[in-house]
């Protein structure tokens, strides 16, 4: 069941557009600002507001990147690995994290502390390496950095 | 040297807000525009200033705002979408802009809004751009409390709202029918062109989509003229343009300079030369989805023709070294992952192709190669090439992976031979 809340903000984003199944990423997007990620039920409830088929709203869920359809950390890490961060060594960054968190890409900590994944290119390619965490951008990035950043996030 | 695009920009400070930017001449060009311009005019002045297109393909902006009806009442509304999607590996040019200096970008909006006269407008951007669509939400907020956005702007009867639109993350977004299709909340695959979204585009209705650096150019245009902008290139072409280089050099980093600046100048004079210890070996001149450039290439000018009469695409404009530590071979199958995990699996040749390029690329990284795979790779840089698939994703793809056999082939070679890399 979605809460009135995410129900109003659904219907908020409905109201500007030609006919309400144009708001599906809107409603993706809003239902994990609340829970950290769309489960099943949450397709069946968006695909419901939005009068379109659950299966349509699964098949743009599962097409974008940043739409989590398994349940997140509380932090997420994005390492860029595109080509520039590459040759600055992106791969320090990535082995020196997976070896601390004891995690590989696309895992989550035991305790829910962080999830690893990457990402392509965060347009930071004059001061890579560059990784993201939640909303926040890091760069020029070294081990030493990183260690500390890490520390920084509960 | 004049520097319209970046002037106001000063990178560390937050942007310009609206009442400094108006003391600075900000939004000079949109008020000559309703004052004294009719649509179709800015339109015939856009076409004479040369600007194409900076998103990477390099077509025609005024050529493509003149395709969209002007007469027709049931094409409407009509609308204007700017592509702020930048997710180009190794670019990193629009976010200096939006993040710098997004009244500039809005007042492009409203000039080329009133040009094709479309109603409503959108700001597709990048998810992880969190600070730029921060600014942006705020100068949007300040023009429209100045009355630039909403009803009867500036008395002129044209309205106008432009909206934010942060994407949800995937590289085919960038592809303008992609776009789209992104907009009206569906998956982001390509459509059938033709029709072009100037006649059927967002919700089937006339719309125009450009890139943020090309309408940033609109205002300088419209307040300077066609001459004055085409003056302000070496070539001919319209206007300065944004170069970035990364890499392996001392000063990496992204400036505004005339088109027409040789490889080399951006390189040694802009980005300092090679960092110490590494040697150049190659260049993709804007993005990855673009061909190698090579040591006798460095005197090329950095212009739309000029560099494809290199054998290569000026893209983006932002420039990745390649340097002489790096291995060839995983610096290709980096970019290629990339494009087999970003395919939006529509069309057969990409979808199947592009991980078969990225699986053999990735045994030759590891020593397991084979000479005939090196076949099998250049088979695929001609099936994923131009006419063999549904959008510019394949061919892009196939950009580094042709030029990278015919320049780095003796490397491909050592790694089948010695089955290992060379670098590790």
């Amino acid at each position: 069941m979605l809460t009135e809340e995410e129900k109003k903000e659904i219907l908020e984003e409905v109201k500007q557009y030609p006919y309400p199944a144009v708001a599906c990423i809107d409603a993706l997007k809003i239902v994990q600002h609340h829970r950290g990620w769309v489960s099943d039920e949450s397709v069946k409830d968006i695909a419901q507001i939005l009068e379109i088929s659950n299966e349509e709203v699964d098949g743009v869920a599962t097409f974008y990147s940043r739409i989590y359809r398994k349940p997140i950390g509380r932090n997420v890490i994005l390492i860029c690995d595109s080509v520039s961060c590459m040759i600055m060594g992106y791969g320090s960054i990535y082995e020196y994290i997976s070896k601390k968190l004891g995690i590989a890409f696309g895992e989550t900590t035991s305790d829910g502390r962080f999830t690893l994944l990457p990402i392509s290119c965060l347009g930071d390619c004059d001061h890579a390496p560059a990784i993201m965490i939640n909303d926040d951008h890091y760069n020029n990035l070294t081990v030493g950095k990183v260690e500390e950043l890490l520390a920084s996030y509960n | 040297m004049e520097r319209p695009l970046t002037k106001h920009i000063k990178p560390g400070s937050p942007p310009l807000n609206l009442k400094d930017y108006l003391q600075e001449g900000g939004y000079n060009g949109m008020h000559k525009a309703f004052k004294e311009m009719k649509p179709a005019e800015v339109t015939s002045l856009v076409k004479a200033s040369n600007l194409l297109g900076r998103g990477g393909a390099g077509f025609p902006t005024g050529v493509k705002w003149s395709l969209v009806p002007m007469d027709d009442e049931s094409a409407k509304p009509k609308y204007l979408v700017c592509n702020a999607d930048e997710m180009e590996p190794g670019t990193f040019k629009d976010r200096y802009l939006l993040e710098g200096n997004p009244h500039q970008l809005i007042a492009g909006m409203i000039i080329t809004a009133y040009a094709i006269q479309a109603e409503k407008a959108y700001i597709f951007i990048r998810w992880a751009y969190k600070k730029a669509e921060a600014e942006l939400r705020k100068a949007i907020n300040e023009a429209y409390e100045a009355g630039y956005l909403g009803k009867n702007i500036l008395g002129s009867g044209f309205d106008l709202d432009l909206y934010v639109h942060s994407s949800a993350g995937r590289y085919i977004c960038g592809e303008e029918t992609a776009l789209l299709n992104s907009l009206e909340g569906k998956r982001g695959i390509p459509r059938t062109k033709p029709p072009f979204p100037a006649i059927s585009g967002l919700f089937g209705k006339p719309t125009v989509v450009n890139n943020v650096e090309t309408l940033s150019c609109i205002p300088h245009i419209v307040e300077n003229g066609a001459d004055w902008f085409k003056s302000l290139s070496l070539t001919g072409t319209g206007g300065t343009k944004l170069f970035g280089v990364s890499g392996r050099v001392k000063k990496p980093g992204v400036w505004e300079l005339p088109l027409g600046i040789t490889v080399r100048e951006l390189l040694e004079e802009y980005a300092g030369g090679m960092a110490d210890g590494y040697k150049f070996r190659g260049a993709l001149p804007g993005g990855v989805s673009t061909d190698f450039l090579t040591e006798k290439h460095l005197d090329v000018k950095m212009d739309f023709s000029t560099v494809a009469a290199a054998g290569s695409r000026m893209g983006t404009g932002t420039m990745i070294i390649f340097d002489d530590k790096t291995c060839p071979v995983a610096f290709i199958h980096n970019i290629e992952k990339f494009f087999a995990l970003e395919s939006c699996g529509w069309c057969t040749p990409c979808r199947e192709g592009l991980p078969w390029v990225e699986k053999i690329l990735s045994s030759i990284e590891e020593g397991t190669g084979k000479m005939e795979y090196l076949d099998v790779l250049k088979f695929h840089t001609k099936y994923l090439g131009p006419g063999n698939t549904f959008c510019a994703h394949a061919p892009g793809a196939a950009e580094p992976l042709q030029s990278g056999l015919n320049y780095f082939y003796e490397d491909f070679v050592r790694h089948i031979d010695e089955k290992k890399c060379p670098w590790r």
